[in-house]
């Protein structure tokens, strides 16, 4: 191949390249763009389709929290996302300790009982779990979501911390030990300080995970008030059955990714990071 | 001093099991236990309204439900939405992380946008799909009309020939990334060495890929791909949202689930989740054995 030839063939290559990288761009934030485009319009203008309404407004987005308590739905999840949260942390590094840092009989069966747990479908304790939750009084109580999101969150926290436990140097603890100090204090005095970046990574991974949740928050509520955010945006429904309002569908879909977005341009490291330790579910 | 180390160990390994009991109860109390139940009420007629008053009738119910032409249908649905989509999903993915591996300028920032669809709920997703999808003001029907490659709107969502294929559609875009952003994190692990001495040995781009490449993240591959198909087998939330109950494309968590709540019949319900927990028992050991991937021995690395 002379000179000649190379230079357009690696323009053609780079621009090939190029307009790779902008499909994938716009098949994945296409959706967005069109969810944002949908909730600006207002009346027909909706049935329209135009690049950028002409005429945009906001009477999707007041009458979302008009029609319904989505103020209380957006707090309910809040309230349900961050006390899984933290409890599934708590829980989590102390079990991370115990199966990172220390040799015992049956370490890799309980690891193995734990990466199971994570593996088997919400439909299969349904039933169970119902029981459960109406026999302690938590049927359409947010509390009885916290309790049932912990199936989920809590095996997903202990492994992935477990992961990091593991790549903590040994010497770290070794002087401790020489100095006496008890396995707790090991714990609380030396690892709880390094573990901050990791707990905060899967705590992230956690909260995403409890957010999103849809099937135990559509069976183990029952009122409006109860009700936390996808199930609320699922049941949206107008004044007909036939005639869904997709605007206040659209612009509640858009409140809900907004803080998603921030998060993940400010944690994308993070997120990728552990996902890669865990290798969790998407 | 060797005695002490002993006690050492001794005292380490039983607040080990205390540090893991709080753990283990939690675990049994809302995992364990319900599962069992579930097992049980399979065995039975419970009904929701009055879980209490339950008869044991032996396998009846998996009787029934080995009888019953929808659970089978949604069997099929559910195998054949795990196996397209995460097929898909892992071809799309692997092409997309090897365009994030170039050296580009912008490449934080295409990656942040990677990781939106599948930071968003499911349900937001649906609905977004479902509205572009719509058959009468959506915009895929006026593109695709644009084009020329159809004439007419189409009910993509409600016609029984394509509403499993947009189910699938929507979670290949869901998922697409998260399956990318795992192979990027195993092709940046890669040594630049290996093709150097590839390309002296005058490996081209694709020989490159099947004989380097690939082996080599093979291991971390198999592992996503084994959690998304079983995050696929149990899936509800896009059917039931895109289609409702619709028996095009009901899965095995919808139908269980329809029989339990809309239907009230606890004891058959549980039989057809644990017919989904089976199935995914019996996928799961044949990752293992076939994949070659040792979960168990990465755990005790």
């Amino acid at each position: 191949m002379t000179l000649q030839q190379m230079k357009p063939m690696r323009i053609l290559g780079r621009a090939g390249f190029f307009l790779l990288v902008l499909a994938i761009v716009a098949y994945t934030v296409f959706p967005f763009y069109w969810a944002i485009v949908s909730s600006l319009k207002g009346g027909a203008a909706l049935f329209s389709v135009e690049a950028w309404p002409s005429a945009p407004e906001w009477s999707n987005y007041t009458a979302v929290f008009q029609e319904q308590p989505f103020g209380r739905n957006i707090l309910n999840s809040v309230i349900v996302a961050g006390s899984v949260v933290a409890l599934s942390l708590f829980l989590g590094v102390t079990a991370a300790f115990a199966l990172g840092r220390v040799q015992f009989r049956g370490r890799g069966f309980l690891l193995l009982v734990i990466l199971g747990v994570s593996m088997f479908p919400q439909v299969a304790v349904l039933s169970g779990l119902f029981e459960l939750i109406r026999a302690l009084g938590l049927y359409n109580n947010l509390f009885g979501l916290t309790l049932s999101y912990l199936i989920f969150t809590l095996p997903f926290t202990v492994w992935v911390l477990t992961t990091y436990m593991r790549e903590m140097p040994m010497e770290l603890e070794e002087a401790a030990m020489m100095d006496g100090a008890s396995p707790f204090v090991v714990l609380t005095r030396i690892f709880l300080p390094l573990m901050g970046p990791a707990m905060a990574t899967t705590g992230l991974l956690a909260f995403i995970a409890a957010w999103n949740e849809f099937l135990f928050a559509l069976t183990f509520t029952l009122t409006d008030e109860m009700r936390t955010v996808p199930v609320a945006i699922a049941l949206i429904s107008g004044s007909s059955s036939f005639e869904l309002p997709w605007g206040r569908i659209m612009a509640a879909s858009v409140i809900v990714t907004l803080p998603l977005i921030g998060l993940v341009l400010v944690f994308q490291r993070r997120i990728v990071s552990g996902l890669t330790a865990g290798a969790v579910k998407g | 001093m060797v005695e002490r180390a002993g006690t050492i160990q001794q005292q380490r390994q039983r607040s080990a099991w205390i540090f893991l009991l709080p753990v283990l109860i939690t675990i049994a109390a809302i995992a364990g236990w319900p599962l069992g139940r579930t097992i049980w009420f399979s065995l039975t007629d419970a009904r929701l309204d009055e879980m209490e008053a339950t008869r044991f009738i032996g396998l009846e119910n998996y009787l029934w439900l080995a009888r019953d032409p929808e659970w089978w249908v949604a069997v099929r649905n559910t195998l054949v939405f795990a196996g397209v989509s995460v097929t898909l999903e892992t071809l799309l993915g692997i092409i997309v992380a090897l365009v994030l591996n170039a050296k580009m300028r912008g490449r934080g920032v295409l990656r942040a946008a990677m990781l939106i669809p599948w930071a968003i709920p499911t349900v937001v997703s649906a609905q977004m799909w479902g509205w572009m999808l719509h058959d009468q003001y959506g915009v895929i029907n006026e593109m695709l009309m644009a084009v020329g490659l159809i004439a007419e709107p189409r009910a993509w969502t409600a016609n029984y020939s394509t509403a499993l294929a947009a189910v699938i559609a929507v979670d290949v875009w869901k998922t697409t990334p998260f399956m990318a952003l795992l192979t990027l994190a195993a092709l940046q692990l890669l040594p630049d060495e290996l093709y150097e001495a590839a390309e002296i040995d005058g490996l081209g781009p694709v020989g490159q890929f099947f004989r380097i490449t690939l082996p080599l993240i093979w291991p971390a591959l198999m592992v996503a791909i084994i959690f998304r198909t079983l995050d696929a087998l149990r899936v509800f939330d896009l059917m039931f949202v895109l289609t409702g109950n619709s028996r095009a494309t009901a899965s095995m968590s919808v139908y269980a689930r329809q029989q339990l709540v809309d239907f009230q019949d606890v004891g058959y319900g549980s039989a057809a989740a644990t017919g989904l927990f089976l199935v995914i028992a019996v996928v799961t050991a044949l990752f293992i054995t076939f994949g070659r991937v040792r979960l168990g021995g990465e755990a005790g690395r």
